[in-house]
Formats: structure tokens, sequence, C-alpha cells
């Protein structure tokens, strides 16, 4: 008891700090370093929780594409993140504000928050613990059979998302050469091979 | 203390999340960082749901975490194909530049 609860202190203080410095950072590759930080204490909360299977995608779908990601884009582009910074004093008051209240308002909520006895009835998926059966296998179970609608529909948005990004990102180039397999299989031999008299001692 | 509920680990996620509603405030120039913080709100609010599938006992919470987590890798790949092409055509991805479509 006393161990998962000080792995739950350890994990969220640094998944809380971690975040903090996301957005404080002065060096955005820092941010990124730190939101992969956050990430891998967030997927250590979910296994505190029983999700692991989750706690393995947090991992490999953040940690593996979506922050490799942003770390190609911030070290891509050429900017000078410095003159980015100016303003971070001005708005540092009404973000501070606008933060506090927010946090105060959902602390508030969270700890006034009770559920009624009635509300175990409408528990649709029960976890129900059998030996040998997985948090995979359980999820595998489930969005397989009940959920098989909103998991093509995910699938859905994954394709037309990468579609979208390589039509974005996509660009013709003027000038560069490229292998045209049509052109190269449409070639004769009338167009291509020429035969020449050539006199002797001269070149053609 | 040592007996760690519900409200710990809504605490923390309210936490995550003000943090990250807190980096749109104070990087308003920066759309990397902005991006980054939408990141840290959707952790939060992921966060959220697998607590209370794990306080309620009920697997539907963490099935839903998982498409909050494919809409949140969807939107980070074309929100930076977005900012790419965006700076391949005006150099620059600072927000106040960003205004070439108001009216």
């Amino acid at each position: 008891m006393i161990l998962s609860a000080l792995a739950f202190y350890v994990f969220a203080a640094v998944a809380v700090i971690s975040g903090i410095m996301v957005v404080t950072a002065r060096n955005p590759v820092h941010s990124v370093l730190f939101l992969i930080l956050a990430f891998f204490n967030a997927a250590g909360l979910f296994v505190l929780m029983g999700a692991e299977f989750l706690a393995m995608i947090l991992v490999i779908v953040y940690v593996g594409a979506v922050a490799v990601l942003f770390l190609f884009v911030v070290m891509m582009l050429d900017i000078d993140f410095v003159e980015m910074r100016q303003g971070f004093v001005k708005y540092l008051p009404v973000g501070g504000l606008i933060g506090i209240v927010l946090l105060i308002e959902l602390i508030v909520v969270a700890g006034g928050w009770v559920a009624l006895p009635e509300s175990k009835a409408a528990i649709a998926e029960p976890i129900a613990r059998q030996a040998g059966v997985t948090n995979t296998e359980m999820l595998g179970r489930l969005i397989y059979t009940k959920y098989i609608y909103l998991f093509q529909a995910a699938g859905l948005i994954l394709f037309v998302s990468m579609i979208g990004a390589i039509v974005l990102t996509l660009r013709k180039r003027e000038g560069v050469k490229r292998q045209n397999v049509s052109k190269q299989l449409r070639r004769t031999r009338a167009e291509s091979v020429q035969v020449m008299k050539v006199k002797s001692g001269e070149g053609v | 203390m040592w007996e760690i509920t519900l409200g710990h680990y809504l605490t923390v996620a309210a936490i995550l999340f003000t943090v990250g509603i807190f980096g749109i405030f104070l990087n308003r120039k920066n759309v990397i960082v902005i991006l980054m913080s939408i990141e840290l709100m959707l952790l939060a609010v992921n966060i959220n749901l697998v607590a209370f599938s794990w306080a309620l006992k009920d697997l539907v919470g963490q099935i839903f975490t998982m498409f909050v987590l494919t809409v949140a890798a969807a939107e980070a790949a074309i929100g930076l194909a977005i900012l790419v092409i965006y700076f391949r055509n005006r150099g620059s991805i600072a927000v106040e530049d960003i205004n070439v479509m108001k009216g």
C-alpha cells in the first residue's frame, strides 16, 4: 500500500513538474523532452490504475510518434525562438490568474464529487478480475464486439489525417529530374537511335 | 495520505489541465508550444477517464481513452503539417502573423 502510494506521489509530482517545464522552458526542444517525461509518468499512473494496455499505448503513440513528430518540426523549422518569448512576462499575470481560478474550481469539483449508490447500476462494462484475463484481453473483447463501429471510425480518422498530412506537405519541385517509367517504356528504336555516316578523320 | 483515492488522481489531472491552459496564455506567440499545451490538456483528460474507470470498475472509460488518444494523434499530425506548410510559405510561425484569412 505504502509502496504504491509512494509510486503515485513520485509519478504525479514528476508529471506535474515536467508539465510546468513544458510551458516555461526557454528552448522548445527542451519543451518536447519534458513533454516526453510527462507522458512517461502519466503512463506510470495508468499502470498504477491497472490500465496496462493504455500505458503501453501512451508510451508507443505519444513518445514514439507524436513527441518525435514535434521534435522533428521544432528542429526542422529555422525560427528565432528568443524573439518568440517576448510578451511572456506580459501574459504572466492574466494567464496565472485564469489558471489559478480554474485550478481552484476543478479541485473544488473533484473534492466535492460524490457517487450516488444508484450509479452502480449505470456501469456499462464492469471490470471483472478473472484469473488469466489481462487488461489487454478485456479491452480487446469489448472493442471488437460492442464498440466495433467506434473502433472503425477511429481508424477512419487516422486514415483521413494521414492523407491530409501527406496532401498538405506534398509539393512538386521544379527542375528535379525524376524517373518516368511510362515514358521510358514508350521509347521506340526510331526516335532514340540515329545512324550517321561519319567521314574518316572528322567528328560528328 | 497513504490511501490513494480517486480524488488524488483527479487533482493531478486538474493540475495538468490547468498547466496546459496556462501554457496557452503564456506562449501566445509560439504555435508549437501551444500545440504541446493542448497535448498536455488531452493527457489530463485521459488521466481523468482512466481514473474514473478504475474507481467505478467500468471498462468503458479506458475504451474512450483510446479514442481520445486517436484524435490527439490525428490532431498533432494535421497541426504540425499545417505548421510546416505555413512556415514554407511565410517564413514565420508567429501567431500574430497568421491573419491572412481575417475578413
